[in-house]
């Protein structure tokens, strides 16, 4: 048995002259929480609803849970899925949405209101869709793409429109799914939720994957960066030429001297500017962060 | 398949379709069915484009449906706008991906689809007969009709023709909504283009040049609820109907099968 839930192969999708993914490679985990992040218009809804079935893709091949992504009714019984945002009947109530989905899918209709309350909307299963906030509406869609309690768990910007709480909730949700042995991946543009919660990250940029592998990796492989400002900030050129004696890439910026190395050499630093009679107002060690790798990655700014 | 007109029902019966739709159907064939008689003696006719229909006629075995035949256009024309925005509106709202994703073998969809809106027509069909039927012999005694033949054995044997010959024909029109719904994938589009056709277009055209009427699609699809007209037979209307709704139905399914779903 495969032990991936995802897995592509020079995946391509091209309308008229343009791609829109060109032969993104990549693979996520079974069981992990896999973050798809990229620009927008970078490909990452396109290669979803590939993996969906909903669009056939130009060339490649795919594997969802060990079948082919040429017999979606292989594996879509057990994948939960929102994409670009929750799509239901405006006249009918959420839950009456939620069994036309469940019915379709021959899941269990006992299965809804249970999922109303999971994702805190047990108090108005009866109110019509349209009448909904954005949140909400996310909720539901969420809700709906739990109806399969599936094994894997696609989700497109799920927490658009949310409050803090709701980003909150659906953090400590998606948590638990994978901790119940779920695989999710989930696109976001909200880089800091992303960092906190996925194990695994790809990482598209005009269609094209720019890194696809464990979170730790992207961050091992980034310097952190160590920020000292000074009393006097006639004193920077000096703190610049100690940073660079001791070997390490540094320039100034912001009224301030920016040192690529490790967090420990802040140490160092401080008593080498002491030294030479500099008082630092400022030292801090900054660890590299997934928004500012995504920047550096994908040159978007 | 089943999974999937089980759902399409649970659409189809929210109350501010199910009552506006019925609601239409029962003005419609009372509306019809009344005029025949109350408008009997009328010099304008009391028909379908001025046609009269006398007492002689009506007072056949036949007559207690002459009313729920002449309505059968009209049922059609709102199984068309019904079937037309059933299908286009998973377009606008972007619910399409979601029923694939649930069922992606997309001619189930299309199978489960049809057939659950089959039923609703047949529903359709049922309210008017009962209430076309009821309605003349309620006007009969007033218009001087005789009623004796209508209830007996060839009555019922034309009760049961019409009410095929009526369902068959809202089915045709609304399949061809349908149709117009999964290639124009808007509601507002496929109902517009629809009824300014079968209302106005193919009029127009047979207005013209009367031949026409033997070829047009929706005058096909009206004769066989009439059981044939004087210009265009059962058979032919029944044979040519047929053949559009075939060719439509294999077109647009074979494009929803093989169409991305980007919306």
């Amino acid at each position: 048995m495969s032990n991936t839930a995802i897995s592509v192969k020079d995946l391509s999708k091209k309308y008229g002259d343009r791609f829109a993914v060109s032969h993104a490679t990549f693979e996520v985990p079974l069981g992990t929480i896999c973050g798809f992040v990229g620009p927008n218009g970078s490909g990452k809804t396109t290669t979803m609803r590939m993996l969906l079935g909903l669009i056939i893709p130009t060339a490649g091949t795919g594997e969802i849970l060990g079948e082919s992504i040429q017999h979606p009714n292989r594996y879509l019984p057990r994948v939960g899925a929102m994409i670009e945002g929750p799509a239901f009947y405006p006249t009918l109530s959420g839950a009456e949405n939620l069994n036309v989905l469940a019915r379709l899918g021959g899941f269990p209709l006992s299965r809804v209101q249970g999922l109303l309350e999971q994702v805190g909307l047990g108090d108005r299963a009866q109110s019509k869709y349209k009448t909904y906030s954005l949140g909400m509406k996310q909720r539901l869609g969420i809700a709906a793409a739990l109806l399969p309690s599936p094994k894997l768990l696609m989700l497109d910007e799920p927490t658009n429109g949310l409050d803090p709480e709701g980003i909150q909730e659906v953090r400590a949700l998606l948590r638990l799914l994978a901790d119940g042995g779920t695989s999710v991946f989930v696109s976001s543009h909200l880089l800091s939720e992303l960092e906190l919660i996925s194990d695994y990250l790809v990482m598209l940029r005009k269609g094209e994957v720019v890194f696809a592998g464990p979170m730790q990796n992207l961050m091992e492989a980034q310097q952190p960066v160590i920020i000292a400002k000074s009393l006097n900030e006639g004193d920077l050129p000096k703190l610049l030429a100690l940073a660079l004696k001791a070997g390490h890439h540094a320039t100034i910026r912001d009224g301030a001297v920016h040192v690529q190395g490790p967090a420990q050499w802040a140490v160092e630093f401080n008593k080498a500017a002491f030294d030479v009679g500099i008082h630092l107002s400022q030292l801090t060690p900054q660890l590299p962060n997934l928004e500012k790798t995504f920047f550096e990655m994908t040159g978007d700014n | 398949m089943f999974n999937v007109m089980f759902a399409e029902l649970r659409k189809l019966r929210r109350p501010s379709l199910f009552l506006g739709t019925m609601g239409a159907v029962v003005f419609f064939s009372a509306l019809f069915s009344s005029l025949l008689f109350l408008l009997i003696d009328s010099p304008q006719g009391n028909s379908d484009r001025g046609r009269m229909i006398g007492r002689e006629v009506l007072s056949l075995s036949t007559g207690g449906v002459q009313g729920f035949a002449s309505v059968g256009t009209f049922l059609g024309i709102i199984a068309l706008c019904v079937f037309a925005a059933q299908t286009a509106q998973e377009y606008t709202y972007g619910t399409l991906r979601n029923l694939l994703i649930r069922q992606p073998n997309r001619w189930l969809i299309l199978l489960g689809k049809l057939k659950a809106m089959s039923i609703f027509a047949t529903v359709m069909v049922i309210f008017s007969a009962i209430v076309s039927i009821g309605a003349s012999v309620a006007l009969a005694p007033r218009a001087k009709v005789p009623t004796d033949l209508w209830f007996g054995a060839d009555g019922r044997h034309a009760i049961l023709q019409t009410f095929i010959n009526v369902l068959v024909s809202v089915i045709g029109f609304g399949t061809v909504g349908m149709i117009l719904g999964l290639i124009l994938r808007s509601p507002i589009s496929a109902i517009s283009f629809g009824v300014l056709w079968l209302l106005i277009v193919e009029n127009l055209v047979i207005a013209v040049k009367n031949s026409t009427e033997n070829w047009m699609p929706g005058a096909q699809l009206a004769a066989i609820a009439q059981g044939g007209t004087p210009t265009v037979s059962y058979s032919h209307a029944l044979f040519l109907g047929g053949m559009y709704v075939l060719a439509g139905s294999i077109i647009s399914s074979v494009l929803f099968a093989r169409r991305d779903v980007s919306n």
